[in-house]
């Protein structure tokens, strides 16, 4: 993956006290970022604004569009137009982005969604806190596709992580969803933002070679394939129609075999390099908490009591939510006796939990039904139930 | 005697805005979306835009597969958000020009919220709208302007909805170019698509087309060439018309013309005003300053100039080639009487031309020549809008152009051919 | 006088039979009737056109903007003095 330093225009480097909401559209910004079309929603609208409020002086473009559908439709526009690009909303507009997301899947277009999750489902509770899009962000859009999620768990994550996805969308040419939650996008920390020479930034790779060579895909199940700009006189075509290389439509079950082995192993197999996890004790635990976004912070609290308790604990985060860590949970599973995995979802990524450890070890889901976050004693006693 | 296809592909004019090696395309005998990537074909040409700088962006349906066909930077969207993509692509490189080309079901039924909130921005895009009244692709259901009674396969029935104007409701949403056509009138909508690629702003042209194997099958119409006899026959030229009385009925007459040409600042116009007034003259779009901006516009200002100059150049060449008299030339040709038959067009819309003066609203056929068009549209009330549109209807027939309204042309040979009767469009062909 | 210096324009109509789809638009408009629908199929079993009196062509490319599969076109040709010739 080759990077180069940020760009300093768009880095307000320095330390800051900011929420997670501002914390995305400062990492845009770090991260080159310079097209921005969204649609207020709570809890996501701050970065929306903070984008907005940034914009002119970063040389930067923001469109509040007619809805979110627009917005991501704007966003593949505008990456093929030579910008990178981001978005942010959540739940129900999330829902209206699917069919595109899909369409960005298919087309390789790099851009970054980010989804501050409140309570669902439907309007649900639009100003607390939930986890339970996680899967939608996945199986969201129709059809076999892959794409990348993090998950932020503190505003200075979510502009690391923004960055990261950034670098992710284009290395990989597929759209990053960040999945955070209401209380990471509202709650004020401090953030680091380290000066512009010390960020590294993914550029965006166009095609410059001759023009008969030039095929916007490669199905080689691999990243870095550079993207084609329109203006610079490649002609190229692009649809959703299942597609050769060169883009135009064939529509054969040999080609929809290579698209989607293409999609689909260009991120499952790519998946070390793509996924990240915090690992806190894992070795020698007898049990495991596996835990992601806010909860893991509120599950450090159960964790520490269990240990006081004398329970060996150990604490898995998953930054990265998809591709999942398949790999990593079927090691541990094998030498722990229970995972235990608290959301606030009514039980989603324990299902891939349960999938990898595939029996070799207890799987403990601690459902919480959204609104809140856990209460640790809640998780305390899960721990103490696993290690009976 | 056909001509073999490697060399006709070579030598066709449309060799270089097609992508021939996709041809033939899929859409079927007598469809009208050819005869329009013709003339938006003729259209980029003759505007002398930079190919290289154009981006169609296309939806779903049948139209939608024009992106597929044309040799541009193109994007085949998803159902109904070919404006949105169109306006990420214009947003994110100002200096393209970008052109959308799709179905009225995709633009007005499932993309309307789109087409409307991309009109009331003024967003700097050209939106062509293929109007022939069914979801084509599909199978031929009903389209937000199916007219009312029309059967379509899930108004098998007879629809019972009452359709948009198109033209009304872009013009209410903010639009500042509205024409409309058919695609009969392939010269017109030519000009209409050359003079809204070189303008700023939202241009929306609708283009009505037969639609011969679903519409016209369901309703019992005929097939393409009657549907296009048909356009002749009840086609309306009012230039600058008010959009308000532009609505299609079954079958009924169709208002054609440039309805709506106004400047207003475009987005990107507002962006950069507020932008500069906040940053100073320092203020950078992607990097460039606005008089680093300006100074690339006005280069392609004239770089189009230029091309256009040239092919202006060429053609006076070419006649003036044409027009050398030679020495050896035969002897003087007896002057041929003009017209030699006495073709529908003297025999009927002369005498009504003779007697124009007291009629109140005078039989503006669209077959009447150019110059009957221009004196309609200088008797209609002086508004504002109608102004504009009659200096731009000088404009437009003062361009000498071999028969300028084909369908002058065409109906003279409709007068020649064995069209006996002017009712129903059951014509037999020749 | 003013007239007889002016040539007509001729045009040479070149057609690919393979991509007519028959829908008569070219016969059926051409204002000088010089196309006709020729009785031999093509591939596809359409009836393509056929130049019937290619004297009569004036080059005004009307058959050529009007045809929705791009399979017929017409490159001017020198200008003749014959008078007119149409029928």
């Amino acid at each position: 993956m080759k990077t180069v330093t940020a760009d300093p225009k768009g880095v307000d480097s320095g330390p800051h006290f900011m929420d997670g909401d501002h914390a995305l559209a400062e990492g845009a910004l770090a991260a080159g970022c310079r097209f921005f079309a969204g649609y207020p929603i709570t809890p996501s609208t701050e970065t929306a604004e903070r984008f907005a409020e940034r914009a002119p002086e970063v040389g930067a473009l923001f469109i509040q569009m007619e809805d979110e559908l627009a917005s991501i439709a704007a966003l593949i526009g505008a990456a093929w137009a030579g910008q990178k690009c981001m978005t942010v909303t959540c739940g129900p507009g999330f829902s209206l982005m699917v069919e595109n997301l899909g369409l960005a899947a298919m087309t390789e277009t790099p851009m970054v969604i980010a989804n501050v999750q409140r309570g669902g489902p439907s309007t649900g509770l639009p100003t607390l806190t939930a986890q339970q899009d996680m899967m939608q962000a996945k199986w969201g859009p129709h059809g076999d596709n892959a794409i990348i999620a993090l998950s932020p768990d503190s505003p200075q994550e979510c502009f690391d992580l923004t960055v990261e996805a950034f670098n992710l969308s284009e290395y990989y040419r597929v759209p990053v969803i960040i999945l955070t939650d209401e209380t990471v996008g509202h709650m004020h920390e401090k953030v680091v933002i380290p000066p512009a020479d010390q960020i590294k930034v993914v550029p965006r790779n166009n095609y410059s070679g001759p023009k008969e060579d030039c095929r916007p895909y490669k199905f080689d199940s691999q990243g870095g394939h550079p993207m084609v700009r329109a203006g610079d006189g490649y002609n190229f075509h692009i649809t959703g129609l299942t597609h050769n290389e060169k883009g135009y439509p064939v529509m054969t079950v040999e080609q929809s075999k290579k698209v989607v082995t293409h999609l689909m192993e260009k991120i499952n197999g790519n998946a070390d390099d793509i996924i990240r996890l915090d690992e806190d004790q894992v070795d020698g635990a007898d049990v495991v908490v596996v835990s992601y976004g806010i909860t893991s912070r509120i599950a450090v609290k159960a964790i520490q009591d269990a240990r006081k308790e004398g329970i060996k604990v150990g604490s898995l985060r998953l930054i990265t939510i998809w591709p999942f860590c398949e790999k990593r949970i079927r090691e541990i599973s094998a030498k722990v006796k229970a995972i235990v995995v608290p959301e606030i979802n009514y039980g989603q990524m324990v299902l891939e939990v349960e999938r990898s450890a595939a029996g070799r070890c207890k799987v403990i889901s601690v459902n919480h039904c959204g609104g809140a976050v856990h209460d640790p004693q809640v998780i305390l006693d899960a721990i103490r139930k696993a290690i009976q | 005697m056909s001509t073999e296809i490697g060399k006709f592909k070579a030598g066709s004019p449309m060799s270089d805005t097609l992508r021939m090696d996709r041809m033939p395309h899929i859409w079927c005998p007598g469809c009208g979306i050819g005869s329009e990537v013709n003339s938006f074909a003729d259209a980029v040409k003759r505007s002398g835009i930079d190919p290289k700088k154009l981006v169609v962006v296309s939806g779903i349906g049948c139209t939608g597969r024009v992106a597929g066909y044309v040799n541009f930077d193109s994007i085949h969207t998803t159902h109904g958000r070919a404006i949105p993509v169109a306006t990420g692509v214009k947003l994110a490189n100002p200096e393209l020009t970008v052109v959308v080309f799709s179905g009225e079901g995709d633009l007005a039924g499932i993309g309307g919220n789109h087409l409307i909130h991309a009109a009331r921005r003024n967003m700097d895009l050209v939106v062509i709208c293929n109007n022939n009244f069914t979801y084509g692709m599909t199978g031929g259901q009903v389209t937000p302007t199916t007219p009312n009674s029309a059967v379509a396969s899930t108004t098998p029935y007879g629809n019972y909805e009452y359709p948009f104007s198109l033209p009304f409701l872009v013009d209410a949403a903010g639009a500042t170019y509205i024409a409309r056509w058919t695609s009969m009138h392939s010269r017109n909508v030519t000009q209409s698509i050359e003079e809204a690629l070189l303008r700023k702003g939202f241009s929306f042209i609708e283009i009505i087309s037969p639609c011969p194997t679903l519409y016209l099958r369901r309703n019992r119409l005929g097939d393409g060439v009657d549907q296009l006899q048909n356009y002749q026959d009840n086609s309306i030229l009012k230039h600058g018309c008010d959009t308000r009385e532009t609505a299609i009925d079954y079958q009924g007459k169709i208002v054609i013309g440039k309805f709506v040409e106004k400047n207003k600042p475009t987005y990107l116009e507002g962006v950069d005003k507020c932008c500069v007034k906040l940053v100073g003259d320092d203020y950078q779009l992607y990097g460039k300053t606005i008089p680093e901006r300006e100074a690339e516009e006005k280069a392609e200002k004239e770089r189009i100039a230029a091309r256009r100059a040239a092919m202006a150049a060429a053609e006076a060449q070419e006649q003036a080639v044409a027009a050398k008299p030679r020495k050896t030339s035969a002897p003087a040709v007896k002057k041929a009487p003009a017209m030699a038959a006495k073709t529908k067009f003297q025999s009927k819309v002369m005498p009504a031309k003779q007697a124009l003066a007291g009629t109140k609203k005078a039989p503006a056929k669209a077959a009447a020549a150019p110059k009957a068009a221009k004196k309609v549209a200088a008797k209609a009330k002086a508004k504002p809008v109608k102004k504009a549109a009659t200096k731009a209807v000088k404009k437009a027939s003062a361009k000498k152009v071999a028969p300028k309204a084909p369908a002058k042309a065409a109906k003279k040979a409709a007068s020649k051919g064995t069209v006996k009767t002017k009712a129903a469009p059951k014509k037999t062909r020749k | 006088m003013f007239f007889n210096d002016l040539k007509q324009t001729r045009g040479k109509i070149y057609i690919s039979n393979d991509w007519c789809k028959g829908c008569g638009f070219c016969v059926q408009f051409c204002p000088k009737g010089v196309l006709d629908t020729s009785p031999e199929y093509n591939a596809k079993g359409y009836h393509p056109p056929y130049v019937k009196n290619p004297d009569a062509c004036h080059d005004c490319m009307f058959c050529q903007m009007i045809c929705p599969e791009f399979s017929i076109y017409v490159i001017k040709e020198e200008a003749t003095n014959k008078g007119e010739t149409n029928k």
